[in-house]
Parts: structure tokens; C-alpha cells; sequence
């Protein structure tokens, strides 16, 4: 009696399995680190009893990270005892070792330890209890532990990313895991979508959508696929940009004339300028404090980037080269900002150390928009064309590590790269 | 002919979406908000009062001065060129003469830059040609200004052709329906 289902829900499934694999980001590696640390991620005793292998997805985080030079260590199993100068004649400075067994409900044990070979001593050692569709999240768990422990800092391997794919006559508001996979709508339309922006807590989307002929901003409950209108005014409501505390956003309104800047409880309650220039004042981001906005204002004559108080006040210039600078988006740790300058007709990803004041174009493409930073820090997300195509790319506030993340025959574009996961 | 019904279809749309704060949608209802062609919201016109140069009936001629909507920018510009002086007044003449109808302005920009400062700058757009509306007798309460930035493009060729057709003012009429 079960064949004929079979039959029909075989294909089916293959179909859907086909469609999200033609909508997956992949993610192709174009620059690594200067100096990678050596270090081996050999299989996990018994991780073959769970469908999908762990250490593949530890061993491609890391590598994506341009951080790490993974010395081949697939096929092998390191146990209680370990050979150290085999490790150290391999070239390995650190070694990752682990196993996987079954627990009593089912579930899975992953335990493993960090090593460093040359002192022969152990870094951590860390175990999870998972089911077998939390492995992937459980090998970006590992993943996050080897780096904070090698290079000093939180991993960025299990945060999400959001970003906007437009196909024909479609648009979809996807996200999707770090490593590009696991995409999933969160909201498709007719009309356009754009500048997505995560709630601190990650637990909301605010954005802008042109459903209704005009662009209102929406926060979008991500656990229940609920939303609400936070800003919808006569004339434009856009660029909204969340208070670090998760209760306002900052928008951009046209209610009272031209573009300027509005802060609204995140229900959409209790609206209050912030900004009074005769121009446009727009794209505004807290400081990571809270205490200041930067924001994008022609006012001086062209586009520049400013700050002012997040309460009100007199706003200073922060950009001075250039005739277009705009997209301000300041680090996580508040010390450098990242924002979009046009050179010789080329908008192009820049960061200023906010102490120096110094500037560095990050990339050597022409249409670069909408920079997000890994909350860590170290990475930038952002979208730029290649060969007329809309893509997201990823390069290190050092310049160094780039990679690239496109989606067959679909242009991507307004990344925006989510809080850490707790 | 078709295509003055499609313009109309078109600005009750756009009347329909500049309602005040749209009712909370679920994302599956954007999903099925309806069809490929938007003529399928297709609806009569209302009645004119009565026909003249800038009566109802004109926005429907092809060969009224009011079937042309668009006015065009230079580039980082929202000055309105003299040569749409004679456009824009007969669109304030429309609205003074029908005070019932509305109107929609949709500012638009070319690809090039931030999608936030060009839906800033369609919105310059939007505000000059509702301003210079406005000086000709259109009342404030008339005209909704608004912007889609660079997002709906008239045309997709990176070329300086292409960018002129998107640096753009749309005035859409609507009949008489509360913004």
C-alpha cells in the first residue's frame, strides 16, 4: 500500500532537494591570511554513525577563515594516546581530535580536545549532546571553540547572515548560515526589498519593502514569521538601522519635507526627529555605545559621512576625501568605520581607523554597496557586481582574506551579517 | 488604448498602497498578492463631471498633453529643467480643475551608488515636482510624494542613454481616495 506514495513523494522530494541546492550560496575562497597557523582536524572517532560527516564542516570553516592552513588529516583517527612528533613532522602546530557516540535518547555525544603539538599539551577540550539535524550547527560550535582558543577572539562559523536575492520578477529576503547553507526565505514579494538590518538579540529583521508602492519599513519576528509596520508616514520611511539595546530604530522619514532622521520605538510608537538639515540625511547606524549616529548627508554639498549625538545635537564631518562617501557602518569594537567611496567613478569598500583617521580601500571592484561586519570584527561583508551580476563578497578589515558568495543565475545583494549567537 | 487602462490600473494601485500604516501581512500574503499582470486590478474610471483640455477625460487621450507623466533629472540633480515647465503646469491645471483627484509622485535614480542615497535623492525628485505643483495652485493634501530610489529602473543598460530614463519624476493620478 505505501509504493504508490512512494512513488510520487520520491521525485517530489528530489525536486525540493534540487531547488534549494540551485538557491545555495557558494562560497569560493579568493585571498587567505599572510601567515595561516598549521593545524589538523583529524575525523572524529565514530562520527561515520551519523549521516554527515562533522569534521568536514570544522575543517571548511576554518580554511574559509583565511586564518587557518588545514594539514590533511582526513581519514584518520587520533585516540588516548597521541604521536606528537608525527603531528609536528606534518607540519601541524595544533591538533583536533574527538569522538562521537551515540546517546541514550538518541541523540549524539561529540567530544573533542584541542592540542598543541609542539608543547605536547592540551589547549580545551569540549563536548556537545546533539541530534543528528544539529550537526552542521554543532560542527560550526567546534569550529568557533578552535578559533577563539588559536586566535584570541569569538568565531564567527554559527552566526547567520541575511541578504536579498532577486530573480525575475521576485524578490526573497533569505538567511542563511556563515557558510552559506540552510538558506531560507523569510519573506518573497513582487516588489523590491532592501536594507535588512538584525535586531541585536537576532531575533528580528527591520527592513524595507516596496509591497505597497512606496517604501515602508517593517520589522519582521523571525521565530514566528510575524511582522508589524514600524514606519509607515506620508512620503518615504526607510534605512532603518536598530538602538544597541534592541528597543529603537533609527529611520530615515520624509513626513516633514526632505529626507532626515527619526528615532521610533521598535512597536512603531513614538516617533522623534533627531535631525534638521535643509538636505538629505540618511543611512544612519549607532555606534556600537549607542551614544552617536553616523549617517550619510549631503548638506556640505556632496554626500559625506557624519556623526552627531544619538539624542541630537551638532554633527561632525568624518569624511573629507572625495566628492561621494556614504554607507557608514562602524565596527563592533567602535574603532574603525566602514563606508562606500567613489574613485574615479568606482564605488569601491573603504575603512578608516577612526583614531587616525587614515583611510584603506579594501577591494579593486566598481560597484560596491552595503558593507555589514561580522560581529567579530574581522570580516566585512558587502555586495558588488562580477560580470553583471549581483554577488555578495567578504574581505578582512586587513584586506587580506577575501571570498566571494553568489547564487546560480539570481542576483544577491544588501548583506547583513547577524549578531553572535548565544 | 490598452495602455491608458493599464496607466490607470496602474494609479489606483498607487492609491490603494499610499494608504496610511498598511494592515499587518503575513509574508504569505505578499507572496499571493496577486498576478503577473496588474491589469487584473483593472477598474472603470469614474464618471468625469464633465470633459474638457484638463478634464478626467484627457488623462485617458494619448494625445493629451497629460498622458506624458515623466520628468527627467540631471545626474545628482533635483532641479526641474525649464523644458517640463509646460508638463507640470498642465498637471497643476488637472489637479486645480479635479480637486477630488490625488496624486502619487514617484521619484526614481540612476543605478550608480548607495540605495538609500538614491531613494534620498528620488525623493529630492519627487518633492521638486510636487513643489512646483504646488506653486500652481495644486493643494498640499493633493499630491503624496514619494520614492522608489534606484530600485525600479525604466531601464537596465549601464549606459548614460539608460541612467537619463531612470533619473526620473512619475506623476500618477488617482481618483478621488483618501492618502
Amino acid at each position: 500500500m505505501r509504493l504508490p506514495y512512494a512513488k510520487i513523494l520520491l521525485p517530489l522530494a528530489l525536486f525540493i532537494a534540487a531547488t534549494a541546492a540551485h538557491a545555495q550560496l557558494a562560497i569560493e575562497i579568493t585571498g587567505a591570511g599572510a601567515n595561516r597557523l598549521p593545524v589538523a582536524v583529524a575525523d572524529f572517532a565514530g562520527e561515520r554513525i551519523v549521516s554527515q560527516a562533522l569534521t568536514s564542516v570544522v575543517r571548511a570553516d576554518l580554511e574559509r577563515s583565511g586564518l587557518f592552513n588545514l594539514v590533511d588529516a582526513t581519514g584518520q583517527v587520533v585516540g588516548d594516546s597521541v604521536d606528537y612528533a608525527d603531528w609536528k613532522t606534518r607540519g601541524a602546530d595544533a591538533l583536533v581530535a574527538g569522538n562521537v557516540t551515540p546517546a541514550a535518547d538518541g541523540r549524539y555525544d561529540s567530544r573533542f580536545r584541542l592540542l598543541d603539538v609542539h608543547k605536547q599539551a592540551q589547549l580545551g577540550n569540549q563536548g556537545y549532546t546533539h541530534t543528528t539535524s544539529q550537526l552542521r550547527a554543532t560542527a560550526h560550535r567546534i569550529a568557533d571553540f578552535i578559533y577563539e582558543k588559536l586566535i584570541g577572539e569569538p568565531g564567527i562559523f554559527s552566526t547567520r547572515i541575511a541578504y536579498v536575492v532577486k530573480s525575475t520578477g521576485r524578490y526573497e529576503l533569505q538567511i542563511a548560515d556563515a557558510d552559506g547553507s540552510g538558506a531560507q526565505a523569510a519573506l518573497a514579494s513582487r516588489e523590491p526589498i532592501i536594507s535588512p538590518s538584525w535586531s541585536p538579540d537576532g531575533s528580528k529583521l527591520a527592513y524595507v519593502s516596496f509591497e505597497a508602492k512606496k517604501p515602508v519599513v517593517y520589522v519582521h519576528d523571525l521565530a514566528s514569521g510575524r511582522r508589524h509596520v514600524a514606519a509607515n508616514f506620508k512620503g518615504s520611511n526607510s534605512a532603518p538601522a536598530w538602538s544597541p539595546d534592541g528597543k529603537k530604530l533609527a529611520v530615515v522619514l520624509t513626513k516633514d519635507g526632505g529626507s532626515q532622521l527619526y528615532l521610533v520605538n521598535a512597536d512603531g510608537s513614538g516617533v522623534t526627529r533627531v535631525s534638521a538639515s535643509s538636505g538629505i540625511d540618511t543611512e544612519p547606524r549607532f555606534s556600537p555605545d549607542g551614544q552617536a549616529i553616523y549617517f550619510t548627508s549631503d548638506r556640505g554639498g556632496s554626500p559625506q559621512i557624519y556623526r552627531m549625538p544619538a539624542a541630537g545635537g551638532e554633527a561632525q564631518r568624518m569624511t573629507f576625501e572625495g566628492s561621494y562617501n556614504v554607507t557608514p557602518r562602524p565596527s563592533p569594537d567602535g574603532k574603525s568605520l566602514a563606508y562606500i567611496s567613489r574613485n574615479g567613478g568606482r564605488f569601491q569598500l573603504t575603512l578608516m581607523d577612526l583614531a587616525t583617521k587614515q583611510t584603506q580601500v579594501l577591494t579593486d571592484s566598481a560597484k560596491d554597496e552595503s558593507p555589514s561586519f561580522a560581529p567579530n570584527g574581522r570580516m566585512i561583508i558587502y555586495a558588488t557586481e562580477v560580470g553583471g551580476r549581483g554577488v555578495l563578497a567578504a574581505v578582512s578589515a586587513d584586506g587580506r582574506v577575501k571570498q566571494k558568495l553568489s547564487i546560480q543565475a539570481a542576483d544577491v545583494r544588501e548583506p547583513s551579517w547577524g549578531p553572535f549567537v548565544k | 488604448m490598452r495602455h491608458s487602462i493599464a496607466i490607470i490600473a496602474a494609479l489606483l494601485l498607487a492609491a490603494c498602497g499610499s494608504q496610511p500604516p498598511a494592515p499587518e501581512q503575513n509574508p504569505a500574503g505578499v507572496e499571493d498578492r496577486t498576478p503577473r499582470a496588474p491589469t487584473a486590478d483593472t477598474k472603470p474610471v469614474p464618471p468625469a463631471d464633465f470633459v474638457d483640455q484638463f478634464g478626467v477625460a484627457s488623462l485617458k487621450d494619448p494625445r493629451s498633453v497629460l498622458s506624458k507623466r515623466a520628468i527627467y533629472f540631471d545626474y545628482d540633480s533635483y532641479i526641474v529643467r525649464d523644458e517640463f515647465k509646460p508638463l507640470i503646469e498642465a498637471h497643476a491645471k488637472f489637479l486645480v480643475n479635479n480637486p477630488k483627484f490625488k496624486m502619487l509622485i514617484q521619484g526614481n535614480a540612476d543605478e550608480r551608488g548607495s540605495r538609500e542615497y538614491n531613494l534620498a535623492l528620488g525623493q529630492k525628485r519627487a518633492a521638486a515636482v510636487k513643489q512646483a505643483l504646488q506653486l500652481l495652485g495644486a493643494r498640499e493634501d493633493q499630491i503624496e510624494s514619494v520614492s522608489l530610489g534606484k530600485e525600479k529602473p525604466a531601464c537596465a543598460e549601464a549606459t548614460e542613454a539608460c541612467w537619463a530614463k531612470n533619473r526620473r519624476g512619475d506623476m500618477l493620478h488617482s481618483a478621488a481616495r483618501e492618502f
